[in-house]
């Protein structure tokens, strides 16, 4: 743990919002990637962790603050750092020996060494037999292969890793996560540092020497964990279990606002970000804690593994559950609160009923949409006024995910119905309407 | 160049290598004489006045369909350079991608007819006393008629190259020629090429128009079998125009094989689609050639010189160095330029009022609006006549797999085949039944268009998700609820798809179809197309360019309110 080869000086990046004004998607963030460590940035989607991993590639220059590739500016991709694709980014027409050489290539590589390397490469991480193949006879996990094969060829300083394994199903994930820490272990690679994004805790811990994790809104470094086990790690280890339970207590402990959930000190304002989590999910969720074994207090990790959904699925279900009322979380835990527990046991109308009451509570966008359709005399509205509204505080994508979740919450709570075909939002029919509000 | 794998036993191969070569090698020497010959023709002295022998006799046909062939395969080169030329620029520069754009959309508006006239003078001048003049002339026309729609779907698969993998190419620092070859091209190409094939077919449609051309009251036929079709419908030659026929479905066929298939198979590779699941497309000659040792050997070589070049135009500096630092955005630039085009424009306008005040009067515009009123109206009733017959029919032939690859591969060979050879045939027969050309030359347009449609409809049917069809059975769908909740809305897109591109064709083809003439016979629908052609034959310039001009409005109307509307709401809605 040494000199450090990327640095981060106060770098901010912002974008510009509908109305004109600047909205800071990255804040401050002081960092550096040093010599022989591995570091994980976990954080909610849209905190802007990616947005940082863009950065060090020099793919998106930071708007303020300054970028050191060893010591000098960084104005765009540095020839010692490589990266991995959540979606493999192979080129669909290049063979898989052409996709490894590529990078090579690029460089003006003579032919015969340019071999050599791919081919090296190519028997590292486990793809021999398969130079030939175009990419879409493989399967994700060989995908992927490629996709690390390709990066490593460059033998690059710092490989750069965004969700390298959360396109493949799990068995897979955890094989190729295996194989590249083994690779990593035995030093027989010629990269000094690595930062790995996920949304998947468990993979952060396994992995990483230290855990950042990020804050949203505007996106920054929230907390840091040394994770100081030595390797291999064992997945079943009571020191990685204590760790993610950590992690998992870190991400939800706090305000609601800031990638935190317990206490609600902090009220939810129309233009913020919704948490992307579907009512029908919700639901399910509420059911499985509501039920043995948990019997309404669950061990998130645990969770995660009985329901089957992926961590950032999971976070984003509870932050909305504690927003709506129907839970509060207590270190890496979720409890089901009273009104939690009413509606484990309510039936459909009368859960719908409970559902729309909390939203026009507790979710200002929601809410003001209902009085908005109120108000007007025709009880319709274009969803287009919506978004437009958003956009002065979210990203064109963040307001259009926010828009998208408001009206499913609201269509399960019978509070409005929605047309996609013409973009209207409206009243529930007249006898659909729920009466037990 | 990585090629497809194929698993044939080494011995096979190695056996066969030899003989291949020695089938190959006069094949491959008779078309490059042939190439040569036809090429030394082009660049013969010509004066202005002289005729150029054309004689119906079908022994010279293949002759001619040589000369044709080769003028079409120069245009589609160059269609292709521009397509790439122009892809480059509206997706580097921002500052041309606006006048570029609109400018295209324009162009592709344009009837190609008019370039013709238009143009062929200037050609002339170009080349005193040659040939290559004339040649010129025709090829740009044949030019004009293949390189929009492939610009514009060049710069739209340049556009959409999928975020990751450009970042892809930037972490890789790839150079913009590297980019170019390893990403942009490539992901463009399946587009590019389905869209040569459209042109080809297009150019086909015009070549008797651009091979014979009237300029300053010269009436030139250059050697080829347009000018051999033009001659023997002035003289009412019907066994010269069945040969005609039979030598274009000869030629259609071996360009279909010999060039279009194989380049498809080729190409089957660039499908970006990761999981394919539509067959891929299969040439005899593509596995031919790749089974010649001599041929392969070539490929290889002209590969290996084309990777040396992708390494030679490297990057050589990396996001380290100050070369890379970002310089700041002055917006004097883009303001001059702004400045430039609104002079520019009000500039035209003005030319363009005085113009039509002086030279035409108004009353001639409002004359040209409503008999493009007419023809609109033609086109609109065709497509709506054409979704009728050919969505049924679609609808049975790509519900039915076995059905389904031969009656594509029929159809765009009937795509192919230029409609106008038929229009003898209906002209007689409008006299012969004394039948209002008002009303009956309007199927001519949409002739050579409506297979479109009908691909299209195929295609879609075609990939209706198999689980939706055992669901409807399963409901028992039947009648008109069939047709209206599963069945039209499942194929819709595809048909928008179908019906922009026999819309665009029809209207261009109204110039030949509502103005046909056999012999001294002619007939003529009142119409836009009519309109231009009649200007066409007498050389009223002013109103050829109204003509024109007015058209082009017409077309762009359509494809702004209606088209692209239908387009982006299906894109929306109804998808799978």
């Amino acid at each position: 743990m040494s000199s450090p080869i990327v640095e981060l000086k106060g770098v901010g990046k912002s974008f510009r919002g509908a109305d004109g004004s600047e909205r800071a998607v990255l804040e401050g963030v002081d960092f550096s990637l040093n010599e022989g460590e591995i570091v994980a940035l976990l954080g909610q989607s849209g905190s802007g962790k990616s947005t940082m991993l863009r950065i060090m590639a020099g793919l998106v220059p930071a708007d303020r603050g300054e970028v050191l590739y060893r010591g000098l500016p960084l104005y765009g991709p540095a020839d010692g750092v490589s990266m991995v694709f959540q979606s493999f980014a192979l080129f669909p027409w290049l063979t898989v020996r052409k996709n490894v050489e590529l990078g090579l290539e690029a460089k003006g590589m003579p032919e015969a060494e340019r071999a050599d390397r791919a081919e090296a490469a190519i028997d590292l991480i486990g793809l021999s037999g398969f130079e030939g193949a175009l990419p879409r006879e493989l399967s994700g996990g060989m995908r992927q292969r490629v996709g690390i094969a390709r990066a490593l060829v460059m033998e690059p300083e710092v490989l750069l890793m965004d969700e390298a394994f959360s396109a493949l199903d799990v068995l897979t994930g955890e094989r190729l996560r295996e194989d590249i820490m083994e690779l990593w272990e035995s030093r027989r690679l010629s990269t000094k540092a690595m930062l790995v994004v996920s949304h998947n805790i468990e993979e952060a811990v396994m992995m990483a020497d230290r855990v950042l994790i990020f804050a949203s809104d505007p996106g920054r470094i929230g907390d840091e964990l040394p994770v100081p086990l030595s390797r291999p790690r064992d997945v079943e280890s009571s020191q990685v279990r204590g760790l993610v339970d950590n992690v998992y207590g870190m991400m939800t402990g706090g305000s609601a606002r800031h990638g935190r959930i317990t206490e609600k000190e902090i009220k939810l304002r129309m233009g913020d970000r919704l948490p992307a989590a579907e009512s029908a999910r919700m639901e399910a969720v509420i059911e499985l804690v509501a039920d043995e074994p948990f019997a309404g207090r669950a061990d998130l990790p645990m969770l995660a593994e009985e329901s089957g959904i992926n961590d950032k699925e999971l976070l984003d279900v509870t932050s909305a559950l504690t927003l709506l009322g129907f839970a509060q979380l207590d270190g890496g835990d979720i409890i089901l609160t009273a009104l939690g527990q009413d509606y484990a046991r309510a039936d459909q109308s009368r859960r719908k009923a409970m559902f729309g009451h909390q939203l026009l509570e507790n979710v200002p966008l929601v809410a003001y949409i209902r009085h908005g359709l109120d108000q007007d005399p025709s009880g319709d509205l274009p969803d287009q006024m919506f978004l437009k509204l958003l956009t002065y505080t979210l990203n064109e994508s963040d307001a259009e995910e926010a828009l998208r979740v408001a009206i499913d919450w609201g269509r399960y709570g019978d509070l409005f119905a929605y047309n996609y075909n013409t973009g209207v939002i409206h009243m529930p029919d007249a006898d659909e309407v729920a009466t037990e509000l | 160049m990585a090629q497809k794998r194929y698993f044939f036993p080494r011995v096979i191969l190695e056996s066969a290598g030899n003989r291949w070569d020695w089938v190959l090698l006069p094949l491959v020497l008779a078309i490059l004489v042939m190439l040569a010959y036809s090429a030394e023709q082009m660049a013969r002295p010509y004066q202005l006045g002289e005729t150029l022998p054309i004689s119906l006799d079908p022994v010279n046909l293949p002759y001619y369909m040589m000369r044709t062939t080769l003028r079409m395969f120069i245009a589609l080169a160059c269609s292709v350079l521009f397509s790439c030329v122009f892809a480059v620029l509206a997706t580097r520069y921002k500052l041309a991608e606006r006048v570029l754009v609109p400018l295209l959309d324009i162009l592709q508006s344009i009837p190609i007819l008019g370039f013709l006239s238009i143009t062929v003078t200037a050609f002339i001048a170009l080349f005193p006393g040659n040939l290559l003049g004339v040649e010129c002339a025709a090829i740009f026309a044949i030019f004009t008629s293949q390189a929009w729609n492939m610009a514009f779907s060049a710069y739209q698969g340049f556009r959409t190259v999928p975020p990751e993998l450009s970042e892809a190419a930037s972490v890789f620092r790839l150079s913009a020629w590297q980019r170019f070859w390893r990403v942009e091209l490539p992901f463009s190409m399946p587009g590019l090429l389905w869209n040569m094939m459209m042109s080809m077919s297009g150019g086909w449609f015009f070549v008797v128009a651009s091979e014979a051309i009237s300029v300053a009251n010269q009436n030139i036929k250059l050697p080829g079998i347009g000018s051999y079709i033009s001659l023997a419908i002035e003289q009412r030659d019907l066994s010269a125009i069945g040969w005609a026929i039979a030598a274009m479905f000869i030629g259609v066929l071996l360009y279909d094989q010999l060039f279009f298939r194989p380049l498809l198979a080729w190409a089957d590779k660039f499908r970006f689609e990761e999981t394919g699941s539509e067959t891929a497309q299969q040439s005899w000659l593509l596995d031919f050639l790749q089974r010649t040792d001599r041929m392969r050997q070539t490929a290889e070589a002209i590969a290996h010189v084309f990777e040396k070049s992708i390494g030679a135009f490297r990057l050589r500096f990396d996001g380290t160095s100050v070369r890379a630092r970002p310089h700041a955005k002055s917006a004097l630039p883009q303001r001059a330029w702004d400045a430039a085009l609104a002079a520019l424009v009000f500039y035209a306008v003005w030319t363009l009022i005085r113009f039509i005040h002086s030279e035409v009067g108004w009353s001639e515009v409002g004359h040209v609006f409503v008999v493009g009123c007419y023809t609109m109206i033609r086109v609109i009733v065709l497509i709506f006549l054409a979704a009728l017959i050919w969505i049924p029919v679609g609808v049975w032939i790509g519900m039915n797999p076995r059905l389904t690859d031969r009656a594509q591969a029929i159809i765009q060979f009937l795509a192919a085949f230029p409609a106008n050879l038929m229009f003898p045939v209906a002209v007689l027969a409008l006299v012969h039944f004394k039948l209002n050309p008002n009303i009956w030359l309007s199927p001519l347009m949409i002739l050579g268009t409506q297979w479109y449609l009908l691909f299209n409809v195929i295609a879609g049917a075609s990939t209706v998700p198999t689980e939706l069809r055992y669901a409807a059975q399963n409901m028992g769908l039947t009648g008109s609820l069939k047709w209206r909740r599963y069945l039209l809305p499942a194929i819709f897109p595809s048909f928008v798809t179908g019906a922009i591109t026999a819309s665009g064709g029809s209207w261009n083809a109204s110039i030949v179809a509502e103005y046909v003439t056999w012999g001294d016979t002619t007939l003529k629908a009142q119409g836009i197309g009519s309109y231009i052609a009649e200007m066409t034959a007498i050389g009223d310039f002013p109103r050829i360019a109204l003509g024109i001009a007015v058209m082009c409005m017409f077309v762009m109307g359509l494809n702004h309110f209606v088209w692209r509307r239908l387009y982006r709401m299906t894109e929306d809605r109804l998808h799978f």
